[in-house]
């Protein structure tokens, strides 16, 4: 049985008013790079509208209707936000995007250690966030970019050690009790490669950290847009993602954090909104979320993701997953059936999220998503922000296809119909 | 597709000029940092004359016989051509499909026209362009008349 009816999946794409266009001299749209960002329905771009529209003021500024209506939105997309992911509203912050989120947390680590970074923080919780020479942070070889350079910059910055939780040949990670010890202040891992398509076992990670008392953070960028995702049932500490890839607007990410933790950490950007009391000499902080949201923040984004939010709850995120169980399922099966393309990352579905990168032989990645693009495919090439993921497994760049609520077999159809022409147009055969 | 012309595919697969070689007055290692092609490029220039220009590159078809390419259109002429053909070659391929490119002045490089209709592409195809020019600036020619106009354009 699938997931969701044709009924459901006709209506479902024409809530997206993008994938109705052409591209390239009159060919429909096949947008497989939802990994990448994925496509908005009417009702998120309806939910700016609105927001601007009738309720626009500075939010947690001035006490005139406006404001109260606007800060009163925002607040309600948190909630929304925090239900989400079975968090409390008060553990939930807006970032600019996931990158941000996570910078956040390496920042307040850098920061925790210097005198008074927060007036009155539980001692015991503060020495867990601080780090120097002779700790250890722990990430893993198959993270974005966005969950690799920010702990690259605090192990430069306070004198720690940067290690990481090897990657097997077939895209699974590697046991970390080899690399977890008693050195280690926090592990940060992604629970869904964004190339690989790999849905990480949370438990053993989180279980790993536990034993040395060391913090645990997931980049949930791959895994919110896909899967049911509850904090409490992952037992991390601190869970990122993005709005743009929920189906959500630019512009906007979240942090989740345990509430001792964040009320121990130092902001991060400082200024309006995020104060307590404020001298010439020096100021107060608020507690959280507040005091990591300095500035006006993005409501009309937060308005957005919130629709979003509750376009995916009405679907129901255990058949989004699903969906893309069977998605997974069907591109493994049809690219299997092609000799010339080798597939990277687990090989059982069951094991998958997302997306699927291969490599074609003879052809480098570029060439290939350009003869797709061609014929109106949209897919990712290159090293999709996880370099030495690439370099692990001895290649310069994958081609990448990825899912959504949208996405469809016949998606998948188009694609390998057009991937078959591919060797021709360079002088190969399929 | 059109973009993929014989002569592209023939530079792509036997790549002119490839492999590096002494002796060399520069050396540079030139990167497209979002999709990771990479070029190690030498040049040797002996009395104003680009004497040789050898390469190891590891990219997408466009980006390898690009570099074949400007091996072949440079070596063995004086650097202010080179420099010529290089700006000939970055005219076309910034201008969106508007210059077809003169073969007088870029040789096989016109079959790089289709190139200027996709910009995410056009990087890919002055990779080794540009390494050629930093080389050239590098073993101490003077390549004001490429960096002068550079901004506006690239
Ligand atoms: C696994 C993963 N982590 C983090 C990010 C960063 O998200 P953003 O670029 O929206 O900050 C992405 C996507 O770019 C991702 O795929």
């Amino acid at each position: 049985m699938t997931a969701f009816t044709e009924d459901e999946l006709a209506r479902i794409r024409a809530d997206f008013p993008v994938l109705s266009r052409t591209v390239r001299d009159g060919r429909p749209l096949v947008y497989l790079d939802s990994g990448a960002t994925a496509q908005k329905p009417w009702c998120v771009l309806e939910a700016e509208q609105e927001y601007y529209s009738t309720r626009n003021a500075a939010v947690h500024r001035g006490a005139h209707q406006l404001a109260e209506e606007a800060t009163e939105a925002f607040e309600g997309a948190r909630a929304t936000v925090a239900r989400f992911i079975g968090a409390g509203p008060d553990e939930v912050v807006f970032t600019k995007n996931g990158t941000e989120a996570i910078n956040l947390v390496a920042y307040a680590m850098s920061n925790a250690g210097a005198p008074g970074a927060i007036d009155g923080a539980d001692p015991a919780v503060a020495e867990r966030l601080q780090l120097g020479p002779g700790d250890e942070i722990v990430v893993t070889e198959m993270e974005h970019h966005a969950n690799l350079v920010p702990w690259q910059e605090l192990a430069r910055r306070t004198g720690a050690t940067l290690r990481w939780i090897g990657v097997t040949d077939d895209g699974r990670l590697e046991d970390p009790a080899t690399v977890v010890g008693e050195r280690t202040k926090v592990l940060a891992f992604t629970q869904v490669s964004n190339v690989l398509g790999t849905l990480n076992d949370v438990a053993p990670l989180v279980a790993a950290a536990r034993a040395v008392g060391a913090l645990t953070l997931v980049d949930a960028c791959q895994s919110v847009p896909h899967l049911p995702v509850d904090v409490t049932a992952l037992g991390v500490d601190f869970l990122a993602f993005t709005g743009h890839k929920v189906i959500g607007p630019s512009g906007i990410g979240v942090l989740w954090g345990r509430p001792e933790l964040l009320a121990a950490m130092p902001p991060f950007i400082t200024g309006g909104s995020m104060i307590e009391l404020v001298h010439m000499e020096r100021s107060t902080y608020a507690p959280p979320p507040q005091r990591f949201e300095a500035g006006v923040p993005m409501a009309a984004q937060a308005v957005g993701l919130q629709s979003a939010i509750d376009y995916l709850t009405e679907l129901g995120m255990d058949r989004v997953h699903q969906h893309d169980t069977q998605l997974s399922a069907y591109c493994l099966e049809q690219l299997a059936e092609r000799p010339w393309v080798r597939v990277i990352g687990p090989t059982d579905p069951a094991h998958r999220v997302g997306a699927v990168s291969f490599t074609v032989e003879g052809i480098h990645p570029h060439d290939v998503g350009q003869v797709l693009d061609d014929r109106g495919i949209a897919v990712r090439t290159g090293h999709h922000c996880a370099w030495p993921l690439h370099r692990r497994l001895g290649l310069p760049a994958t081609t990448r296809a990825s899912f959504s609520v949208y996405t469809t077999r016949a998606d998948i159809d188009a694609f390998v119909t057009a991937l078959d022409t591919v060797p021709g147009v360079f002088g190969l055969s399929a | 597709m059109d973009l993929y012309g014989e002569l592209i595919l023939d530079h792509s697969k036997h790549p002119q000029h490839v492999g590096l070689r002494e002796p060399f007055g520069a050396e540079v290692h030139h990167i497209n940092p979002t999709c990771g092609d990479e070029v190690t490029l030498r040049v040797q220039v002996t009395d104003g004359v680009v004497t040789d220009v050898s390469y190891d590159a590891q990219g997408c078809s466009i980006s390898i016989a690009s570099t074949s390419v400007l091996a072949e259109e440079t070596i063995g002429h004086p650097v202010d051509e080179a420099l010529e053909t290089f700006l000939a070659m970055r005219g076309m391929l910034t201008s969106k499909g508007e210059d077809a490119g003169d073969p007088e002045k870029i040789g096989d490089g016109v079959a790089f026209a289709g190139v200027s209709r996709y910009p995410a592409r056009v990087k890919c195809a002055l990779l080794g362009w540009t390494a050629f020019t930093d080389a050239l600036a590098r073993s101490g020619e003077d390549i004001s008349v490429v960096s002068s106009t550079a901004a506006s354009r690239t």
